[in-house]
Parts: structure tokens; C-alpha cells; sequence
């Protein structure tokens, strides 16, 4: 076997949301000339997923809009696409793979880009509940659509105040529903960002009508005579038409763990996303990773990450020097804000605000600090905060918090 | 009804034509070469940047402020850039060519 692709090969990945759909068109790019396989249980054409929650909920276009790829540039590109099957188990000593209908196929590179499902709690009463959905995939976002439009009262209980369920929780206020988020910590958004900036989308989306209740913690979904209701640990009850979970997410990890592949809160790669087999490779939310700008293991939930070890990938695997090396960013869309982070804030020890709001508009940016080191930046309806919070990171400069924390200052003058 | 024409960086020229929807949407639909849209329209990754054909800049117009911030983040960006997910296909846009930048 060697390195570069002999024209022969067959790539074969597993999961085609962003990080598979991606290393199929870049591997294109780098030249692999072999066949390409993309199987995916899911059996609508590719498509973005963070629109989901967001205008796809809201708006009667269908599929089409949010699609990764035209379905015509798979064909131009030779890529096959295998969707609604499912990989029941992965062979890396025969090189195969099994599939549901048992059918098997060979393998030269197995890339698993196999993501993660949402976890569902086990409440009292979780398995019996009416529509009780998470947001994870199209088919979510269309059960929650057309629950919420049958539904006559259209109140909606979100169980988890994470970035998933607060814009769904935007969408469906948007909507005309009467919806109200449950969340277990005492603020929301507590395992990805700081106080202040909780503080700010709690107020956020009280003022849009949302009600948010913090340290409630779920026990029990109730049928009675009126219809069902969700049970806290304190006795508090919110009624609810339509119930969304979104308490985070469990690695698909089973297929790389039966076949032997080592498993560390994720699939564990090397820089070149190679997993501890030579042929096997993972990319996406499925892997745990080094990062080399914060020199620790990670495990990423989010597009860049995905779309970025797809191009590491692609350039692995047809044999061309590579490195993983990226920094990560996310966004998130809720009402008229729009919310762009960079870097990772863990660790920090000091926050500065920037304040740049005008009458009635928010904006205004967050940036982490340990001791002079800049780690992180929310940005809040400022790109321009984004934009230079990324290059002054990626760059490792240091840049003076006076001159963040005063809004006169020009930001682009802390590049220098 | 809006012909939008796209040149590609290997010069390639692909015409389209539509009557709403954003021009990033389209080219991916069209699978013009260089137009991502990884964030799937909402202006956060800057990876659907095209050069505006100076003809056409006066009917496209300028980039927003976030636009203009986001465009920052690309050195191939130039007065002429915008990102295409920021323009909604209209009779406008009838007969304007952008020539895409990576």
C-alpha cells in the first residue's frame, strides 16, 4: 500500500453532513483518483445543518435552499452518494465495510465522519411523551414545524438553554409560540460561555417574550386531561404543545469502538486525522484532537472543525504534507443578533467588555484573557470585533486591554 | 428574472439564472467552483467572496458594515469584493458579472 493513490483506490466515508461532504469535493480537489463512497443514514440529499434551528424553521423553502452541494456536482465530481443506509459494522482487518441490506464493500481509506446524536434524557415519561423531538436533523426541524403548526396553543417547552435550544427558542417566538426554556444550571449557556455574557441572552430573550427559568431541573413528562405538561424537581409545571431537548450531544463512536480504534471522549486522531489504524481516518464532531494553538485535546461541535479536518484530510490522503492547525470559531443567529466567537475562553482569568451599542442596537464584544494572552472573543453584532479578536489570536499578539475596553480606540489599531 | 453570470478563478464561466434566493445559494446550486457558503448564508465565514466586474458595481452597491468587517479576514478582498450570500437575486442584478475569488 502506498501513500499516494494509485487511481484504483476506494475512499469510502462514512456520514455525509459537513465533514464528509466536504472531504469528498476536496479530495477531488487534491487529485485522488479512485472511487469515492459517501453512505449516510440519512436519506436526504446533504444539507447544512445550522440554518435548522434557525431560518429553516421558520420558513416554508424546503431542503433545496440549505443543500451543502448541488446534487449534479456529486455526479461531476464522481462521488457516489449511498444515502439511507446504514454502516452496521466496520471489517479493518478484511478492509470492509458491512452494510444493513449485508452487502459489504472494500475499502483502501475509510474516513469516519460519522458526527453524534442528541442525547434524550431519561425522564419519567420520555418514551410515552407527544411530540418530543431534538434538533439534529432535517427530519427535527420538519417534526417540530409540523408539530408546532398543528398544535392549537402553541406552547413549547425547550428542555436545555444551550445555543441549539435558544434558537430554537427564537424561531418558534418568531413563529407566534408561547415558549418557555428549562435549563438545569443556575445561567444559561454555562458550559460555553461566561456570566455576562448569559446574563445578556437571558435578557435578550425575556424582552422578546421567552420565558427562561434556570435550575429547573426536569423529572417527569405528565399526560392528563388537558394535554401534557413537563415536571420540575421543585413541583413547578409548564404545560407543553411541543417539547424540544436539546441537552447536548453523545459521539457516534460504536462503529470505531467495535472495530478497535481507540476512543477517548471521541475518536482519537493524529494531526493528520489518522485514527490508531493506518487505513482509518475520523473527522467532525466524532473526534477527540489535538489543537495546536492551545496545545490540548479537544473535541469540537461545529462546522469549522468539520470542514477543516476535511481539507487536512484530503491532503493526507493523497499524500501531501499536512497538519491540522486551526482555530476555532462558531456562530449563532438569535433574533436581530447576530453572536461570532473565536478562540476558546477555558482557562481564562479576565474579561474585558467592550461596549460599542448604540440606541437600541447591541453591540458590544467579550474578550478572554489569561494574564496578558488574549484567548478568546464573543462578539455580539460586530464583526469588525471578530475580525480582529481572530488575527490578533491566530497571531499570538498581545494587544492592551485598556485600549479593548475603550470604545474610542480604533480596534484595527491593536494590529498594528 | 436575473441571468447572474460567474467566472471562476480557472475561468470558467457559468451562467445562471433565477428569481430569488441569495447569489450565493444559486452558484452553489450551480456548483460554481470557489463558492463554498460553509456557513450556509448568514455571513460568518467569508467563503463566498466574489469580485464584483466593475460594470456591474453600481448596480450591486456596497458592502454592509459586518460584510465589510468580514471581508477583512480574506487578503484576496478589494474594493470591488462582496460576500454573494449578502445579495438577493432581483431584476436588479439581471446581466452582472462577479468573478469569483479563490
Amino acid at each position: 500500500m502506498t501513500e499516494q493513490s494509485t487511481g484504483n483506490d476506494v475512499c469510502i466515508i462514512i456520514g455525509a453532513s459537513h465533514g464528509g461532504v466536504n472531504l469528498a469535493f476536496a479530495l477531488r480537489k487534491e487529485g485522488w483518483d479512485g472511487e469515492i463512497h459517501l453512505i449516510d443514514q440519512d436519506p436526504n440529499p446533504p444539507y447544512h445543518r445550522p440554518p435548522l434551528s434557525k431560518a429553516h424553521l421558520i420558513s416554508d423553502d424546503g431542503l433545496e435552499k440549505i443543500l451543502l452541494k448541488a446534487p449534479k456536482a456529486y455526479e461531476d465530481h464522481n462521488i457516489q452518494l449511498h444515502l439511507g443506509h446504514t454502516v452496521t459494522a466496520i471489517d479493518h482487518v478484511h478492509q470492509l465495510v458491512n452494510l444493513e441490506d449485508g452487502s459489504s464493500k472494500h475499502y483502501d481509506k475509510l474516513v469516519l465522519a460519522v458526527g453524534a446524536r442528541p442525547i434524550i434524557p431519561p425522564i419519567k415519561g420520555v418514551d410515552s411523551a407527544q411530540h418530543l423531538y431534538p434538533m439534529r436533523t432535517a427530519e427535527d426541524a420538519n417534526h417540530i414545524r409540523s408539530a408546532f403548526a398543528q398544535s392549537e396553543s402553541k406552547r413549547v417547552v425547550i428542555i436545555g438553554g444551550g445555543y441549539i435550544g435558544l434558537e430554537t427558542a427564537a424561531s418558534l417566538k418568531k413563529l407566534g409560540g408561547d415558549v418557555t426554556v428549562l435549563e438545569r444550571e443556575e445561567r444559561i449557556l454555562a458550559r460555553v460561555t461566561a456570566p455576562l455574557m448569559s446574563e445578556f441572552f437571558q435578557t435578550l430573550h425575556t424582552q422578546n417574550g421567552v420565558a427562561i427559568h434556570t435550575g429547573k431541573n426536569v423529572v417527569e413528562l405528565r399526560q392528563n386531561a388537558n394535554g401534557q405538561e413537563v415536571v420540575c424537581s421543585d413541583g413547578t409545571l409548564y404545560p407543553a404543545d411541543v417539547i424540544v431537548i436539546g441537552v447536548g450531544i453523545r459521539v457516534n463512536q460504536e462503529l470505531a469502538q467495535e472495530a478497535g480504534l481507540e476512543i477517548d471522549n471521541g475518536i482519537s486522531i493524529d494531526e493528520q486525522c489518522k485514527t490508531s489504524d493506518a487505513n482509518i481516518y475520523a473527522i467532525g464532531d466524532c473526534t477527540y484532537h489535538h489543537n495546536k494553538h492551545y496545545n490540548r485535546m479537544l473535541r469540537l461541535e461545529s462546522v469549522q472543525n468539520a470542514v477543516d479536518q476535511a481539507k487536512t484530510t484530503a491532503r493526507a490522503l493523497t499524500g501531501k504534507h499536512t497538519e491540522y492547525d486551526a482555530l476555532p470559531w462558531f456562530w449563532s443567529d438569535q433574533y436581530d443578533v447576530k453572536l461570532q466567537m473565536v478562540g476558546l475562553s477555558d482557562g481564562y482569568d479576565d474579561i474585558i467588555k467592550r461596549d460599542e451599542s448604540e440606541a437600541g442596537q447591541h453591540k458590544f464584544s467579550t474578550w478572554y484573557f489569561k494574564g496578558e494572552q488574549l484567548l478568546a472573543v464573543d462578539a455580539v453584532n460586530n464583526a469588525k470585533a471578530y475580525v480582529v479578536g481572530t488575527k490578533l489570536i491566530a497571531n499570538k499578539k498581545q494587544a492592551s486591554k485598556t485600549d479593548i475596553a475603550n470604545s474610542a480606540t480604533d480596534l484595527k489599531s491593536l494590529l498594528g | 428574472m436575473a441571468k447572474i453570470t460567474f467566472i471562476t478563478k480557472d475561468e470558467h464561466t457559468i451562467v445562471c439564472e433565477a428569481d430569488s434566493g441569495s447569489v450565493m445559494e444559486l452558484a452553489v446550486q450551480n456548483g460554481v467552483k470557489g463558492i463554498d457558503g460553509d456557513c450556509g448564508g448568514v455571513c460568518s465565514c467569508a467563503t463566498c467572496h466574489v469580485h464584483v466586474a466593475p460594470d456591474s458595481v453600481a448596480r450591486v452597491g456596497e458592502a454592509g458594515e459586518i460584510e465589510k468587517d468580514m471581508l477583512e479576514l480574506d487578503d484576496e478582498a478589494n474594493e470591488r469584493s462582496r460576500l454573494c450570500c449578502q445579495l438577493e437575486v432581483s431584476d436588479e442584478l439581471d446581466g452582472i458579472v462577479l468573478h469569483v475569488a479563490h
